[in-house]
């Protein structure tokens, strides 16, 4: 009976134990910046005049978004998270949002978490579809006519899933179903930070739609920040 | 005592090769009505009739298949057109059935009436054991489909005030002729090019040829396909005033709902408008 009381008390401090090492945030970081070298290709202009109510919401016409760039050769809309190496994080409960505005996706690249609530909202005077190809989870289309609520979905496995609208040719946009809660997605100026990691081992990826991925390991010991570059080669195509 | 160890060995390895077996008949199995399916049948049948086209591996890899304009199905990405459940489900054994009975109107798939009951049965069986999907998920539930109400002309007119507002014009067209703005750009999931149905043409649909088909096609949505569901946007009641609708818009195929739309003044003038009279034949140009 005792042998058996100990047992059950030892597993409870273990349980205890997993629970503090598990909450406490580890120290360290990876930063960096994603850049690109060469030229990359022109984007082209949208010609939405077959959707009024689209076309005058634009002062100027947009452009595609295959590739985004910012100043000093800096590359938007990279997904960077960890591969390798971190543990499967349990699903926030807060939900994302991916906007439906002048015929364009905000954002352009959308990163959350497996079973995390996406939310998708229809702001403009037009019908859209939502149909996000998706090959490892489930593909689905939905319409979502003007004033209709939000659609909720969610994915279950981690994937990066070209969304599209069928209706509208031009519009693309990106889902990244990611495994932990370590990813950031670059804009602007093309630098990222993954903080709270604990010490360990980590592979690093680098995801952009146009450009593939790219991985590298990196140790992180104690609280440092490690400083991880990615440079991407521009394709002219 | 060594043969009796030897036999016990024997038994435990019979055990073991036919317990995977045992598993696989269960999970290689279709229902549909009162007959059961066997993938192990059903694969004896596949790679006599299907795999031409479907492929080896169920990818739709086959030999006819780059030659064939809509690829054939992809069973591995179990991603099926003709569903009763909602869009992004799995459909029911029966959806595969009928699919089998019926073929696909205006694509290179035949239908297999020509078999009986039990071998297509069969094949449904087969075809589940390519996705590992069949393994982990069951069939989405399948939608309700409301008894029909009797079309009106005021049923009518509120179908096609939808088919504006849910702009189903922008692909199928404001006459239903598969040319609407948004036609010329569609491409399936594939990435290959694909067709809005034509509605003046008067072919049966991709998935049937029912009011209860046509009910289930916009709501359910053709996975695989530019055509969404509308199941989140629609209402029941208004969905079947779109079906009596959509009947109107098939001017070349008789059906109580297009009779009641010509009675009246305005739908005469529109099917007249929709109908086009006469055959080019080519004679007279020189």
């Amino acid at each position: 009976m005792r042998g058996k009381l100990g047992y059950v008390a030892g597993l409870a401090a273990l349980v205890a134990c997993a629970i503090i090492v598990h909450a406490k945030p580890g120290g360290g970081a990876v930063s960096g910046n994603v850049t690109y070298e060469g030229t990359p290709a022109k984007q082209k202009i949208i010609d939405m005049s077959k959707e009024p109510s689209c076309a005058k919401q634009h002062a100027t016409p947009i452009v595609t978004e295959t590739v985004v760039t910012g100043p000093n050769n800096a590359l938007d809309n990279v997904v960077v998270y960890i591969s390798a190496g971190a543990s499967d994080d349990s699903t926030p409960s807060q939900a994302v949002k991916f906007e439906q505005k002048g015929c364009q996706y905000i954002p352009h690249v959308l990163a959350f978490q497996v079973n995390q609530t996406l939310e998708i909202a229809n702001d403009d005077q037009t019908s859209h579809n939502i149909h996000p190809l998706a090959k490892i989870n489930h593909e689905w289309n939905k319409s979502q006519p003007p004033g209709s609520p939000a659609i909720s979905e969610k994915y279950d496995k981690p994937e990066f899933i070209p969304v599209k609208c069928n209706i509208h040719p031009w519009m693309h946009g990106n889902f990244a179903v990611m495994k932990n809660s370590h990813f950031a997605v670059t804009a602007d100026a093309g630098g990222f930070s993954l903080p709270n990691l604990p010490p360990g081992k980590y592979t690093i990826t680098a995801w952009h739609e146009s450009y593939g991925d790219q991985s590298q390991d990196v140790t992180i010991s104690g609280s440092e920040t490690k400083t991880v570059n990615f440079v991407f080669k521009a394709k002219t195509y | 005592m060594r043969k009796m160890n030897i036999s016990n060995w024997s038994v435990g390895i019979a055990i073991l090769l036919a317990a995977p077996l045992f598993v696989s008949a269960q999970q290689g199995e279709s229902h549909i009505g009162k007959v059961s399916g066997h993938a192990d049948t059903g694969k004896q049948l596949y790679f006599r009739y299907c795999w031409g086209c479907h492929g080896f591996r169920g990818d739709g890899g086959g030999e006819n298949g780059p030659y064939l304009n809509i690829l054939p199905r992809n069973f591995v990405a179990a991603t099926f057109k003709c569903r009763s459940t909602p869009t992004g489900t799995l459909p029911t054994d029966q959806d595969l059935y009928n699919s089998l009975v019926r073929g696909f109107n205006n694509t290179n798939m035949p239908s297999w009436v020509v078999l009986t009951d039990q071998n297509r049965a069969d094949l449904v069986a087969f075809i589940k054991t390519f996705s590992p999907r069949w393994q982990t998920e069951k069939a989405g539930p399948q939608i309700a489909v409301p008894t029909e109400p009797k079309a009106t002309v005021e049923s009518i007119k509120h179908g096609q005030a939808l088919f504006q507002k849910l702009e189903c014009w922008k692909c199928h067209g404001q006459e239903g002729r598969g040319d609407g703005p948004s036609a010329s750009t569609l491409t399936d999931s594939n990435d290959q090019p694909i067709r809005p149905y034509d509605f003046s043409a008067g072919s049966r649909f991709k998935c049937g040829s029912t009011n209860q088909d046509l009910y289930k096609i916009f709501m359910t949505g053709v996975d695989g396909t530019p055509m969404p569901s509308f199941a989140d946007v629609i209402k029941p009641d208004e969905a079947w005033d779109l079906v009596h609708f959509l009947r109107t818009l098939q001017v070349t195929h008789k059906s109580p709902e297009l009779s009641l739309w010509e009675s009246t003044k305005e739908g005469a003038e529109q099917v007249a408008a929709k109908k086009v009279r006469g055959t080019p034949t080519g004679s007279g140009i020189d």
